[in-house]
């Protein structure tokens, strides 16, 4: 099971008052596991990745076991520690504005 | 007794605010969505109870929000809005062509007789409808479609479709005004649209009386009188006696022609109110005195309506969604400011007090007259 750590915006969006556990099908990445996040949360489809490109939206970053993931490829495996629960995928809305 | 729901979109969230028709006790509800850019929140004439809010944030995008219950809750609807076909190009702040790009929706415009069909005003300037209660949104494309959208560009608030004016007594008719573009206006229920900007008079574009590139800040009209059109430009109040086929100015002795908010009392159609804004680059009230102008001959005389409002060191805007009217008997004026005041005059504008003092920047104001 895959840890998300949505940002308080979107936790309040999806109903949510902690963490997101997510089982996602074949190879975790950040496309896999954000394809599982918005089934999941319908609500959240749009507030991460644009429509219709797909891409991260532009206020939104990535981070995993102290590393930024934003710039990866979405297709890129995320950190077996990601993998195997023992460590969250941060979903952060960028510092900006104060 | 009948009873007010005054719907306010923010900076930081939506307020409703509700009294009795004395208008002078008010419960206050919210923040709705707090920490949310709250652009504008409307009713449903067909149905009180159905709401429609516009929620966005520059991180995580557009939300819909429905309520079916006058605001006591709220679902999430549907937020795609994809332009038809390619989206093409139009002009940026320095000329140069620039993507069509969807950012927000800035108004929402309910059915008057169906509370599933909501049209919806978007930045980058569109038109979408909604058949299905918000669920799924279709560009109406006819209008970006006509031809100009190259020529269109943004003001400063963005390039925005904010007004949207359903025909009361011709459903095949709408109005519409984008920044910085101009007035539209479709005979065919939004297949295809024609400007309607002939009279505008423009300085900061090439050609002043161009067909389209004018940035109308709002259009008002009365129920009674679909064909009379009330306009606050971004210079210039005017009127249009033939649905927009043409427009006189009428800003008269106002003392600054220049303003973002126009309405139309409920029950005298040629009664408009403005608040006038002194411009280019100030966008405070002129001399420090927030006025209301009132003109009861649908333009050109204006009276100064002060009582109740701050008269010396007041640097607040109103902005272009931020008025509205009620429909009881003593018609009542609403308007919000960029310092988080909502004012309401019960006396068509005689008199006024602040229903709240300290809310975040006001974005829109909507007022529901409930039985």
């Amino acid at each position: 099971m895959i840890q998300v750590v949505l940002p308080a915006h979107l936790r309040t969006l999806a109903r949510v008052d902690s963490d997101v556990t997510l089982e996602v099908q074949g190879e975790a990445t950040q496309r896999s596991v954000l394809d599982a996040l918005e089934t999941k949360y319908p609500v959240l489809q749009g507030a991460i990745r644009d429509h219709v490109t797909r891409e991260r939206r532009p206020y939104i970053r990535f981070f995993a076991c102290s590393e930024d993931l934003s710039l990866q490829s979405p297709d890129a495996p995320l950190p077996e520690q990601v993998v195997d629960g023992t460590e969250p995928l941060f979903i952060v809305g960028a510092i900006a504005g104060g | 007794m009948s009873k007010v729901r005054v719907l306010v979109g923010t900076r930081k969230g939506g307020f409703l605010l509700a009294s009795d028709g004395k208008r002078e006790k008010w419960d206050v509800s919210g923040p709705h969505f707090g920490g949310w850019e709250i652009y504008h929140i409307k009713g449903s004439p067909a149905d009180p109870n159905r709401l429609y809010a516009s929620q966005c944030s520059g991180w995580f995008g557009q939300q819909v929000q429905r309520s079916d219950d006058g605001g006591g809750t709220w679902t999430p609807v549907g937020n795609k809005f994809v332009y038809d076909g390619i989206p093409g190009t139009h002009q940026w702040y320095d000329g140069t062509a620039h993507p069509w790009e969807f950012k927000r929706v800035w108004h929402f415009e309910p059915s008057l007789t169906d509370p599933d069909t909501v049209y919806a005003g978007v930045e980058d300037a569109a038109l979408f409808r909604s058949s299905d209660g918000g669920l799924n949104w279709q560009e109406l494309a006819g209008l970006r479609g006509h031809g100009s959208g190259p020529r269109w560009q943004p003001g400063a608030g963005g390039m925005c479709l904010h007004t949207v004016i359903l025909d009361p007594t011709d459903s095949q008719r709408i109005f519409i005004a984008i920044s910085a573009a101009g007035a539209f206006r479709t005979d065919d229920g939004g297949q295809t649209w024609q400007p309607i900007n002939k009279g505008l008079y423009s300085q900061y574009i090439p050609d002043p009386t161009a067909e389209v590139g004018h940035c109308v800040h709002h259009v008002a009209m009365h129920p009674a009188r679909p064909g009379v059109l009330f306009m606050q430009k971004h210079w210039d109040v005017l009127r249009s006696d033939n649905a927009g086929e043409s427009w006189q100015e009428v800003s008269g002795n106002l003392p600054t022609d220049f303003g973002f908010v126009i309405d139309v009392h409920a029950h005298e159609p040629e009664t408009i109110y403005v608040v006038p804004i002194k411009s280019d680059s100030e966008h405070f009230p002129p001399d420090a005195k927030l006025r209301v102008y009132r003109s009861k001959t649908g333009g050109n005389e204006w009276e100064p309506l002060t009582k109740g409002l701050p008269q010396s060191n007041c640097y607040v805007n109103v902005l272009r969604d931020a008025m509205a009217v009620d429909s009881l008997d003593e018609c009542g004026v609403y308007f919000g400011t960029t310092g988080g005041q909502v004012y309401v005059s019960a006396d068509a504008g005689d008199s006024w007090m602040p229903i709240v003092r300290d809310l975040p920047a006001v974005l829109s104001v909507e007022v529901q007259t409930l039985a």
